[in-house]
């Protein structure tokens, strides 16, 4: 911020917001120091612990206002795990409630000013996108076997036509956990650098108004892709569950 | 205020989320993070609010059963006051029907004696009045015989015990 001021009237930095830095001293990014990305996923596990520990540390019957957020959220995964995935998918019920509590958390965090969006960094969506994909895989062919395989056959569409299709289905596999990965971190970094865009657009007296009023208009609509995006992600993983659960179409 | 702006300069070159010297950092930090997550969720978070779930279908299937069970109860509750309140009807029925039977009986027991008094009362009356007719007659008689004697005297006639007698028993005939 102080950077932008000294800087000149329209020279603004909107992808400052997304540097990694150690917040204390001055050494570089090593594995084990503690930085920013650090402190706002510790903020996201306390969070998760706030929410769904002390929220429901009571065990009301009737619950509190915590409490109901808490079982909503549970409410909300569990069913879509069991609708999309049936009822064998529910035993991975806990760790697909990970992603999403992980996720939701980091994203709404992100939205706080002057916060660091730990989700809007491709190593972390990265290592998201291809857990699943690698788990998802493993778990396809320790339930089928070989019969995993039967994914990519289409076993509805004319012969000639097989291989074909076999072709694109096994590129889309692919391409799943690029595609999983990147929807979430491009969504989230889009947003936060337009919101930076338009609030240095504010130090400009003459369209401070405007831009002001874009700030709060495309705030809004990150809130909703904050929540959107944590259950795409989710509701993805859950269909991809599916897939290796029951690969035959 | 040195060490940021040269963290900017280096970054400067591309985004920094392409900076690949940050990778292994955010990687471990993630792995930590999911880890913590997965622990809290799987241990304490998910089997709590499971079992309170299932605690509140519990108690909602209860009270409803209860509920209906009391439904029931009120049910037959009613009916049997309603059976008590026309049994209580029907016996206060029969009360003032023997009632009104024992007061009539009573009645007429009443009206017998009173009748038979009166009668009893009129014929001992009617002796009475009887009984003063005669007393009457006799001194009628009496005085009737005294009155003529002394008139028979006092005309200067010799007194005919005998005669006046007659004679009043036939005046007093006729």
């Amino acid at each position: 911020m102080a950077d932008e001021a000294k800087g000149g009237a329209l020279e603004f930095h909107p992808m400052d917001q997304f540097i990694v830095k150690p917040l204390f001293g001055d050494g570089g990014v090593g594995v084990f120091s503690f930085t920013n990305v650090t402190l706002w996923l510790a903020l996201a596990v306390l969070c998760v612990f706030a929410l769904m520990v002390l929220g429901t540390s009571r065990r009301a019957i009737i619950p509190s206002r915590t409490q109901s957020i808490a079982e909503l959220a549970y409410g909300f995964v569990y069913q879509m795990v069991e609708d999309v995935t049936g009822k064998d998918g529910i035993k991975y019920f806990p760790y697909i409630m990970t992603l999403f509590m992980f996720i939701v958390f980091a994203n709404f965090l992100g939205l706080i000013p002057m916060s660091f969006t730990t989700t809007s960094h491709i190593a972390v969506t990265a290592v998201l996108g291809f857990g699943v994909f690698i788990a998802v895989t493993a778990i396809g062919f320790i339930k089928n076997g070989m019969g995993f395989l039967s994914l990519f056959w289409v076993s509805s569409a004319p012969l000639p036509l097989r291989p074909i299709l076999a072709l694109i289905e096994v590129i889309s596999y692919f391409v799943r956990p690029v595609s999983h990965s990147i929807r979430l971190a491009g969504n989230l970094m889009a947003g936060h650098a337009v919101l930076k865009v338009f609030a240095g657009f504010a130090q400009v007296t003459a369209v401070a108004p405007i831009a002001v009023l874009g700030v709060t208009a495309i705030y809004g609509l990150e809130v909703l892709v904050a929540f959107i995006q944590a259950y795409v992600f989710t509701i993805l993983t859950c269909v991809y569950l599916k897939d290796a659960l029951h690969p035959h179409h | 205020m040195a060490t940021e702006t040269s963290t900017a300069e280096k970054v400067e070159s591309g985004l920094p989320q392409l900076d690949i010297s940050t990778f292994g950092h955010q990687i471990f930090w993630l792995v930590v993070t999911l880890i913590v997550i997965y622990m809290i969720l799987s241990r304490i978070a998910l089997p709590r609010i499971a079992s309170v779930l299932a605690e509140r279908r519990g108690t909602i299937t209860n009270d409803l059963a209860k509920a209906e069970e009391l439904k029931k109860a009120a049910v037959t509750a009613e009916e049997n006051y309603n059976k008590a309140l026309a049994d209580a009807r029907a016996e206060a029925q029969e009360i003032v029907a023997k009632a009104k039977a024992d007061i009539q009986a009573d009645l007429d027991v009443a009206m017998e004696k009173a009748d038979a008094e009166i009668a009893a009362r009129a014929a001992e009356s009617q002796k009475a009045i009887d009984e003063i007719r005669a007393g009457a007659v006799d001194s009628i008689k009496t005085v009737a015989t005294d009155t003529a004697g002394e008139l028979v005297g006092v005309l200067g006639g010799k007194a005919d015990a005998k005669a006046i007698n007659a004679a009043v028993a036939a005046r007093m005939k006729g």
